[in-house]
């Protein structure tokens, strides 16, 4: 009789309709078929894409039930107030991956609301390893502003334990062939931004 | 190798494999995915009816010839086709018939969150609820198959979870079962009251024959476990095997009719019962009725979604991190759903906004438009219900005819709009309705539809012109207005609504994700005194940064809104620069 609690690897992609976070979670989910295991995926259609809050959640492991996560391992922030959003789902010391983007909701463009403050300070006082990526930076070097969402694929890549060539195969089968190239190098530029310093690396980053 | 395939890929997958030939329905979150993926499959005949009253007919006539037949809507959708459907439990299928009924706890997409589990029952139909994508492809295949055995629908109820989750799903071969030959059989499918009498005793004898099947059905499981009953189906299976690892399971697969005598037995085996199932306590208040004594709604919430969290916590079986519980409640700025930048529908509702005008609105994208700062729209109720309601406000109240507007889109017009329109114009009322064509199903991702001259299977269609069915309908006054030309739009509004008789207003514009973006303008910023007019059009590519207003290059579209509103006219038309 199989015990699944807590066996499955939980990761949270959170952003704003429209940023990508779809097809980071196929990407995610992908490699970890690819590399065998058990796969779920849970995401939101319809309204909540016209611009609002989304998340992707992705579940991996050796069996997987729930398509929703209790608690996360990973957070994935697309954008920094939406990584703020996400924190009371993470389990104690996840890692947090915080694309260096913000976009002000319509409550803080009409000045009903303030834009918090320092995030990723917020995001570390909280105990929270924490990863700040230029994505708009790295993606920009790889020849597309729009291949953000790779380059914060690549930073994730770096935290799983998935192997490399999973993620590789993932982008062939998910990518169209026009833009292969500047993914790839967007997922190489985000893992090479990640790389050293996560996984095994105690030490928590910038 | 097995594929990731959300619930309803899944489902179009099942039916794919199942032999169904014909399969018809209405966009609607969390069911569009069906009918999309389906109508790529070969030997399939795939289409959008204009509603789903029409959806579920259209499948009728199809299982009558003799075809198996898929008929997919949201929740809500069987309300409209409930008319069809509580009849055709009486006359029974010809080929298998399954309606798939996606349901939306949580209320991510939808006006309300009822449980569609009562309306099988309401119908006396088998309903079938799976778990995970695998279970929903298998489960066309057991609707099919019950249905031509038992002679009746059979509904597949899904939730957004599983509708929009994926998991790994092994493939199979298509059976191509042969098409049913028709037979007339007047006292079978003619419904008037001599033969619909016979037939409801049919109906009755059929249930009999559906409760032994429950028995037996191979959808209802048990999983060996401790003294902690679990009685669940559909997502709430997967929650609650994960907060309750040790717990002795019953999972019903067949939720109508239930299996009396199996959950009897299933009750001597365990010390206590927790009946987990998201929204009504539908399994629960039956499980009471065959005496067992169960816990449910003491325990778990009536309402939104459950999730692993919710079923674990609503037990203190774990409260979870700490800290979780300590950042609970924390306010940060929300990020509500909004109109895009360059939405069509933008300049209506701030017209509708600033005219103060009282606004009957309906079911799409511009539902969005009751948010501040439009703040436009005093009624969202369902698919067509701005014009009844337009209607009814200046019968009750005279004076507020030319203060009151009805706003629906091009496709929630052809859903049930047209008949709203007849009765104003056949009981003599002045109402405006304002169309807001952008030409497709924007909210649910831009499917076809009678107005867009294209087909599901992408075909070319007779494109329906609103004009022409409009004064078909009676209207005399119809204006067709831009509305990027606020100018335009308030000139027509302030006509129509003075107007002493029915009138229309199209205003048309292609929905602003379907076209190239134009130009976006400049801010000249001496000239902008920071009055933040500009930002009463809520457009997120529009800020007011340290009193100057900046406009997001990337994000805008190039509607020019902003700089028709700008008092200063410091926002200038962009001259064909992209940033």
């Amino acid at each position: 009789m199989e015990t699944v609690r807590n066996a499955a690897t939980d990761v949270l992609l959170a952003g704003v309709g429209g940023q990508g976070t779809i097809l980071a979670g196929k990407v995610l989910a992908r490699a970890a078929q690819l590399a065998g295991r058990d796969v779920k995926v849970s995401e939101v259609h319809g309204m909540a894409q016209r611009g609002g809050s989304v998340v992707t959640q992705v579940r991996f492991g050796p069996c997987v039930r729930s398509p929703l996560i209790a608690f996360a391992d990973v957070l994935v922030a697309f954008e920094q107030l939406e990584g703020l959003r996400w924190l009371p789902r993470l389990k104690a010391g996840a890692m947090v991956i915080l694309n260096r983007q913000t976009i002000y909701p319509l409550p803080v463009l009409t000045g009903a609301a303030a834009y918090p403050q320092e995030i990723p300070a917020t995001i570390r006082a909280r105990g929270f390893r924490t990863l700040v990526v230029d994505g708009p930076g790295l993606a920009a070097q790889a020849g597309s502003a729009k291949a953000v969402n790779m380059v914060l694929v690549g930073a994730l890549a770096a935290e799983l334990d998935l192997p490399g060539e999973a993620w590789s195969q993932a982008l062939e089968d998910l990518v169209p062939p026009a833009y292969r190239e500047v993914n790839h190098r967007a997922f190489d530029l985000g893992r090479a931004a990640a790389g050293p310093r996560a996984r095994g690396g105690s030490v928590p980053v910038s | 190798m097995k594929e990731l395939l959300s619930g309803n890929a899944a489902i179009a997958r099942g039916a794919f494999e199942a032999g169904v030939t014909v399969a018809t329905g209405y966009p609607g979150t969390p069911s569009t995915e069906i009918l999309e993926n389906l109508a790529r499959y070969p030997g399939v005949y795939a289409q959008w009816s204009p509603n789903e009253k029409v959806a579920l007919e259209v499948g009728v006539g199809a299982s009558l010839a003799g075809a198996r037949v898929l008929v997919a809507m949201k929740h809500v959708g069987v309300n409209v086709a409930a008319d069809p459907l509580m009849t055709l439990a009486y006359t029974g299928v010809n080929g298998g018939l399954v309606l798939v009924s996606a349901d939306d706890p949580g209320m991510h997409s939808s006006q309300n969150e009822q449980d569609n589990r009562y309306l099988a029952r309401m119908a006396g139909i088998p309903m079938l609820e799976p778990s995970d994508s695998q279970e929903a492809k298998d489960m066309v295949g057991l609707a099919l198959d019950l249905s031509e055995t038992f002679d009746t629908p059979v509904m597949l109820r899904t939730t957004t979870r599983i509708s929009h989750s994926q998991g790994l799903v092994e493939l199979g071969a298509r059976r191509e079962p042969a098409r049913r030959p028709y037979r007339k059989d007047a006292a079978k499918y003619v419904m008037v009251p001599a033969h619909a009498r016979k037939r409801r005793l049919a109906w009755l004898e059929r249930q009999e024959a559906l409760r032994r099947y429950a028995e037996e059905c191979p959808v209802n499981v048990i999983i060996e476990g401790d003294d902690l009953g679990i009685v669940t189906s559909g997502v709430a299976y997967q929650y609650a095997r994960e907060a309750f690892p040790g717990a002795t399971v019953l999972k019903l697969g067949l939720t109508n009719p239930l299996p009396a005598e199996l959950l009897r037995r299933f009750a001597t085996r365990v010390r206590r019962i927790l009946v987990v199932e998201e929204l009504e306590p539908y399994l629960e208040e039956q499980l009471r009725a065959l005496g067992l004594t169960v816990e449910g709604k003491t325990i778990f919430p009536r309402h939104g979604e459950l999730d692993p969290v919710v079923v674990a916590r609503a037990n203190r079986y774990n409260a979870g991190p700490p800290e979780a519980a300590a950042q609970a409640g924390e306010a940060l700025p929300a990020r509500p759903p909004v109109l895009c930048p360059g939405c069509p529908h933008r300049g209506v509702l701030y017209v509708l906004s600033r005219l103060k005008l009282t606004v009957m609105g309906d079911i799409g994208c511009y539902t969005l438009g009751v948010q501040p700062p439009l703040a436009a729209m005093d009624s969202c109720l369902c698919m067509g219900a701005s014009i009844g309601m337009a209607l009814g406000m200046e019968k009750a109240a005279p004076d507020m005819a030319t203060r009151t507007v009805a706003v629906i889109g091009d496709s929630t017009f052809f859903h049930s709009g047209l008949t709203g329109l007849l009765d104003i114009v056949y009981n003599r009322g002045r109402s405006t309705v304002i169309i807001l064509d952008n030409g497709t199903t924007a909210m649910t991702g831009h499917q076809d539809h009678p107005g867009t001259g294209r087909t599901l299977l992408g075909d070319e269609a007779p494109r329906l012109d609103l004009e022409q069915v409009v004064r078909g309908l009676g209207v005399r006054r119809v204006v067709v207005v831009d509305p990027y030309d606020l100018a335009a739009v308030r000139k027509a509004v302030r006509q129509e609504t003075a107007a002493p008789e029915p009138s229309v207003i199209i205003a048309r514009r292609p929905c602003s994700l379907t076209v190239p973006p134009g130009p976006a303008p400049r801010v000249d910023q001496a000239a902008c005194t920071g009055c933040g007019n500009c930002l009463r059009l809520g457009c997120p590519a529009l800020a007011l940064v340290e009193k100057v207003a900046v406009i997001d290059a990337e994000l805008c579209r190039g509607c020019g809104l902003c700089s028709q509103v700008c008092r200063t006219g410091a926002i200038k038309e962009g001259d064909g620069d992209r940033a």
